[in-house]
């Protein structure tokens, strides 16, 4: 963070140019991951500095806001939109697209808000409380200008109620820029009126979700909400409204002040720029990383992680987004690389960049259906599909562990998840299936050992044909 | 030939309503149970939607409307309307249970999935018709592969926990769930694990809960809130352990609470004494109207053999929509107590005894003997129908008697001449319009709980609320403006501003305020004459009884509280709430022993409104039929053939004998009578009618009804509604 230029006049050209110049031609570039330190747009993430403004000025925070909230809401949403940033909340939808959804003008006068979403509870991802207690001022920055590019009138931060210390830092963080007068009235001096507030949740991972998000902020119940009307449209208090992700707000001022190709020279076409991973499970050192898009999952584990528990060889498989996702068996990790596309080729995906680590020490099938029985107790409940087919998934999950169950139903069981997915009013009901999907996709041998290897120890117990789920089959008395 | 008659009898039997279900069957096509294809054609009335004919093709669409393609045929729907209004249009079924149209939408079942396809291609997963509005360019798919599996996929997890108790369950044979089953249900379960189990909620002595049975459609907690106005039902818990209940454990405090039994898609909610009585299959549906208030809701009786079972709510957006009353729902099972049904005369020691009808009408012919015109007065009941009440007005003017009242009618009514001093002018349905609603003397929510549901629903779309009279909780805020009028625009400045700029204002008066309280009502409206639209009458009567606007257009006067000293001969029709004073000589003619029945000297059995063809006016002037569903118990006879056959006895012969002759003689005395279920025309508001009076400075104008559940001698008599006062009084 030698230099940090800011690119509101003719020089920013120059800027550009000089700080991207290294990675003009990312298009031919092969290899990715190593990030330098100077490209680091969290250079706060261990705690190691002064999280509130005082250091985060030293960090380069709240550099020239000012200029940049003047520069005015067109330019913030182009230049947004030519950095490439898809959103890391998961979705990975454009971010520059996404804010230029909110109304230009609204007839009727409402004002619109900007919705962060702080409720960080998807399974193994731990990466917006790294920024939210010790960077918290990226993120106080990050909505005003995000603010600003959707001509937002006040930002709601939605933080999990789990994050209590998180929480503490934030409000301190807000209360220090509405006391230097960055955010509040007259925001930075630029004549912009920007309010702030914390809002924490109650600890409901369905709040994650952005309409359900926006229902709870309202005082109600979390359920999510039919789309359309989109919340740009009609949002919190029926007001056009963008949720976003604390990593995607965070990162938007140092995009701005360094440039957009600066940030699309990292990663490959279309998955843009840096990201934060949390990487948790069997590694040595389990830690939050900021690395380049598109780096090799295994040099992010080596590098980074001190490697697999037992060597790279005792790997059995890595969920790599987060617990939503579906499982890649080794033979995949070895040479996939960690963004959007690589992952969704290998019907994965990279969701929040959680990856969960699994060697052979690991029990695969009570692991997933570990997982299932985090959704089934997640589930809101509103819609058919996830409320009745969660638990049933789980029931299942749990008879394959013990193996008490028939070969057919691994196929019955994938029809059930087949049967929820893109069937349910919010994405719990896919995040549901997936994480089995996975575990079929690539164990269904070792589901099919287990379920042999519990047939034939009844077999040995009662010597003759054994049921299943305490009943026999309905159609032919169980395998034969 | 088999088929058009088959047609010709769905027509018969369940009216325009029925032909779509009628014509799904010929097809052999899907069709849900009747509930549904009503709700098809009330979400999508006839006028607002066609489908062009394959010769008008070039017949140019009206810009209102827009056009899209369900399953290759095209249709023209209103722009705005959802996708599974324009598959209701083009006469596809979408099975749904969440979804109603009277409802907000929850899109939660998802049993309405359907497939879009516009110039992008497919939509990337089905979605759910009910809440997805129709864009410009869209074509719906509802016969997919995709659209199949993703109906099979949801109707198996509802089924998965829900019990198989259709055998033992009340909603057998009329349930959406079993009917939507057997198109995409299948054979047999793959969940081999617990069902879960539910505890069921109390929710009062009239809806028994099964909660095990719901399948958290959220049908009746949008009601309850939406509706009924009561947040007294909700889910709790999340996910599998979600539960629809009463939070606290309380009942559900509304007059309009039973009509959760028909919108629960399942078993869960079903009538509590109706419980394991007959199967629907085994009842006799009859059109009819209901008679516990003025609004005259349009009912189905079904019946079975000589009893009455239940009551259900029949669809008229101009009256009660899909809604009645707890009232009207339940009282039936008076029809069973209490009866009259053999004639009697007092004999020996006053005693009322058994007699036959020959030796009853004789009894009271000589009672009559020598008694002169202006010694006898004729009163008619609450419940009293059109024809009885013309037959007995008939047949006293013959003798001589000009004494002809009805009770319960209002002291305000000036000039019975006028009809529309004494209608709710504006019409129900111009609830809907009205601007301002003002409230004097009156309690919709005992009087008229359906009208209060209406009014409801405007107050929800901003129509502000005045209250003059006792401040009473409605289910909706209102502003209240003291006890009795004149109306102080000091203190209440903004209703006063609201009323001033208002084009439809509409008084709702109470029947029972008195003329001096109408005058000052009429003043009001004098000085904002102006502003009042064209055609627009904001004088809006709520009567309280089924008889009594009938009853002012055949020229009955209103009945005071007890009859004049030195009446000789008193004819009661149902009258039950007039004290007869001693030595007149009471006839009652009428279904229930009651009060009157008691004072009287001879007692002629009567049938009450579930056993006679008759005709009743509702509060806004409309005349219906209600019809026979059941025959009069014992030697019950219709009223007007009672007072036909008297009138033969007592050499006075009135000149019809059949129910054509009454209804003619009907529409002689008042045109009305001639458009039989249409309301009258909109009359403009010609100023004021009532004599100017004083109101009592310290006077609070309030309902006289004490116990909604109570009020007539059907709801006296019935156990349901006396468990229902009970459950109130102990809540």
């Amino acid at each position: 963070m030698a230099t940090v230029a800011l690119r509101n006049s003719a020089l920013s050209a120059l800027g550009r140019r000089v700080l991207g110049g290294a990675r003009a031609f990312s298009s031919e570039k092969t290899s990715y991951g190593n990030l330098s330190d100077e490209d680091r747009i969290f250079t706060n993430l261990y705690g190691r500095h002064d999280p509130f403004l005082k250091g985060a000025v030293k960090r380069g925070d709240w550099y020239r806001t000012k200029d940049l909230v003047l520069m005015g809401r067109d330019w913030i949403i182009s230049e947004m939109k030519a950095s490439g940033l898809r959103g890391r909340g998961g979705a990975g939808f454009p971010s520059g697209l996404k804010w230029s959804f909110m109304p230009k003008e609204v007839p009727d006068g409402r004002p619109s808000y900007l919705v962060v979403n702080a409720d960080e509870s998807e399974p193994g991802t731990c990466k917006d409380r790294e920024i939210m207690r010790h960077d918290p001022h990226k993120l106080v920055e990050g909505c005003l200008i995000a603010g600003v590019g959707m001509g937002a009138r006040a930002g709601y931060i939605y933080i999990r109620g789990e994050y209590v210390n998180e929480r503490l830092a934030l409000e301190k963080a807000v209360a220090e820029a509405y006391e230097a007068g960055l955010i509040g009235k007259n925001a930075c001096g630029t004549g912009y009126d920007y309010d702030l507030y914390v809002h924490h949740g109650a600890g409901a991972y369905i709040c994650g979700e952005e309409t359900a998000l926006i229902e709870s902020l309202e005082g109600k119940t979390g359920k999510p909400r039919l789309k359309p009307p989109f919340p740009a449209g009609v949002g919190l208090y029926g007001c056009p409204t963008t949720v976003t992700n604390v990593e995607t707000v965070a990162v938007a001022p140092t995009i701005l002040r360094r440039g957009p190709e600066w940030f699309n020279s990292f990663g490959r076409p279309n998955n843009a720029g840096t990201k934060l991973f949390c990487i948790s499970g069997h590694v040595n050192r389990p830690c939050t990383v900021e690395e380049e898009m598109s780096i090799p999952l295994r040099e992010l584990i080596e590098k980074h992680c001190g490697g697999v528990v037992g060597g790279w060889d005792n790997l059995l498989a890595i969920i790599p987004g987060g617990s939503s996702v579906p499982l890649l068996p080794k033979n995949i990790c070895d040479d996939v690389l960690m963004d959007f596309d690589a992952l969704r080729e290998v019907q994965s995906g990279l969701g929040t960049a959680a990856v969960i680590v699994m060697n052979k020490s690991t029990d695969i099938v009570e692991a997933i259906s570990r997982l299932s029985y985090f959704y089934k107790h997640e589930s809101c409940g509103q819609c058919t599909p996830c409320r009745e087919g969660a638990p049933w998934l789980f029931e299942m999950m749990e008879r394959m562990r013990t193996g008490d169950a028939r070969l057919e139903e691994i196929d019955m069981l994938h029809e059930v998840t087949k049967q929820i997915e893109g069937h349910t009013i919010c994405a719990l009901g896919d995040a549901a299936a997936w994480p089995v999907q996975g575990l079929i996709r690539h164990f269904r041998p070792e589901i099919e050992s287990r379920i042999n290897q519990w047939q034939d120890q009844k077999q040995l117990e009662f010597g003759g044909t054994a049921g299943f789920g305490g009943y026999n089959s309905p159609v032919d008395g169980g395998r034969a | 030939m088999e088929s058009s008659r088959a047609l010709a009898r769905l027509w018969r039997l369940t009216g325009p309503t029925g032909l779509t279900q009628a014509r799904a069957m010929l097809l052999g096509r899907p069709c849900w149970s009747q509930q549904q294809t009503q709700q098809q054609h009330n979400s999508f009335s006839s006028s607002s939607s066609s489908v062009p004919e394959e010769s008008d093709e070039e017949k140019k669409m009206p810009d209102h409307m827009m056009s899209t393609i369900v399953n290759g045929k095209e249709v023209w729907v209103p722009k705005g309307s959802s996708v599974m209004q324009a598959c209701d249009a083009a006469g596809v079924d979408i099975p749904r249970f969440c979804y109603h149209p009277k409802l907000s939408v929850a899109g939660n079942c998802r049993m309405c999935l359907v497939d879009l396809e516009n110039e992008r291609g497919m939509s990337p997963k089905p979605v759910a018709s009910c809440a997805m509005p129709l864009a410009p360019g869209t074509t719906i798919l509802t016969d997919t592969d995709r659209v199949k599996k993703a109906r099979e996929g949801v109707m198996e997890f509802l089924l998965l926990n829900h019990p198989l108790d259709c055998p033992i369950c009340d909603q057998g044979g009329e349930c959406d769930l079993q009917d939507q089953a057997m198109h995409y249900g299948s054979d047999r379960g793959r969940f081999v694990g617990q069902k879960r189990t539910v505890v069921d909620k109390n929710l009062g002595p009239l809806v028994k809960t099964v909660m095990t049975r719901c399948i958290h459609c959220t049908r009746c907690v949008r009601y309850a809130k939406e509706v009924a106005g009561v947040e007294d039902l909700g889910v709790t818990g999340r996910g599998g352990a979600s539960e629809i209940g009463t939070y606290v454990n309380k009942l559900m405090e509304s007059e309009l609470s039973g009509n959760v039994i028909d919108l629960c898609p399942v078993g869960a909610l079903t009538s509590k004494p109706y419980a394991f009585t007959a199967r629907q299959w085994e009842l006799k549906p009859t059109e009819s109207v209901d008679v516990s208030d003025a609004l005259g809701c349009n009912i189905r009786v079904d019946s079975r053999g000589t009893e009455v079972l239940r009551i259900l709510p029949r669809n008229n957006e101009e009256v009660n929509e899909d809604w009645i009353s707890d009232k009207a729902r339940f009282q039936y099972d008076g029809l069973q107590r209490q009866r009259l049904n053999v004639p009697m005369a007092k004999g020996a020691g006053s005693v009322l005894k058994p007699v036959k009808w020959e030796e009853a009408l004789t009894a009271v012919a000589e009672a009559a003997e020598g008694v002169s015109g202006e010694d006898m007065a004729a009163y008619g009941g609450k419940l009293a129908d059109c024809e009885s009440l013309i037959a007995l007005k008939d047949l006293a003017n013959r003798l001589g008697c000009e004494t002809v009242q009805c009770e319960d009618v209002g002291q305000g009514v000036p000039d019975a001449d006028l009809r529309s001093t004494y209608l709710f002018n504006p019409t129900l349905s111009g609830v809907d319009a009205a601007d301002v609603i003002l409230m004097v003397g009156t309690n919709p929510r005992v009087e008229a709980p359906v009208l209060n549901a209406r009014i409801r629903k405007a107050q929800l779309e901003g129509v502000p609320i005045g209250m003059l009279g006792e401040d009473v909780d409605l289910t909706y805020p209102t502003t209240h403006l003291g006890g009795a009028p004149p109306l102080s625009a000091k203190k209440n400045a903004d209703f006063s501003l609201a009323l001033d700029q208002a084009r439809r204002p509409l008084v709702l008066v109470g029947a029972n305020c008195d003329p001096a309280v109408m005058a000052e009502v009429e003043e009001l409206f004098e000085k904002r004459r102006e502003t009042i639209e064209d055609g627009w009458n904001p004088i809006s009567v709520l009567h309280q009884s089924a008889s009594t606007v009938g009853a002012l257009d055949l020229g009955y006067g209103a009945a005071p509280k007890a009859v004049p000293e030195g009446k000789k001969l008193v004819f009661l029709l149902g009258a039950d709430e007039i004290d007869v004073p001693e030595g007149a000589f009471v006839v009652y003619i009428g279904h229930h022993g009651d009060k009157g029945a008691c004072r009287a000297d001879v007692v002629l059995p009567a049938a009450a409104f579930t056993e006679k063809h008759a005709t009743y006016v509702n509060t806004e002037g409309r005349p219906q039929h209600a019809r026979r569903a059941i025959a009069p118990p014992g030697e019950a006879r219709d009223d007007w053939k009672i007072l036909r056959a008297l009138s033969e006895v007592m050499g006075h012969a009135l000149p019809y004998d059949d129910l054509r002759g009454v209804r003619s003689r009907l529409c002689e005395v008042s045109p009305t009578f001639e458009r039989i279920d249409e309301a009258p025309q909109k009359a403009t508001y010609l100023g004021p009618k009532h004599k100017k009076g004083k109101v009592g400075a310290k006077t609070v104008l309030r309902t006289t009804i004490e116990n909604f559940y109570q009020t007539d001698v059907i709801s006296r008599a019935s156990l349901a509604m006396a468990k229902a006062t009970q459950a109130r009084a102990n809540q």
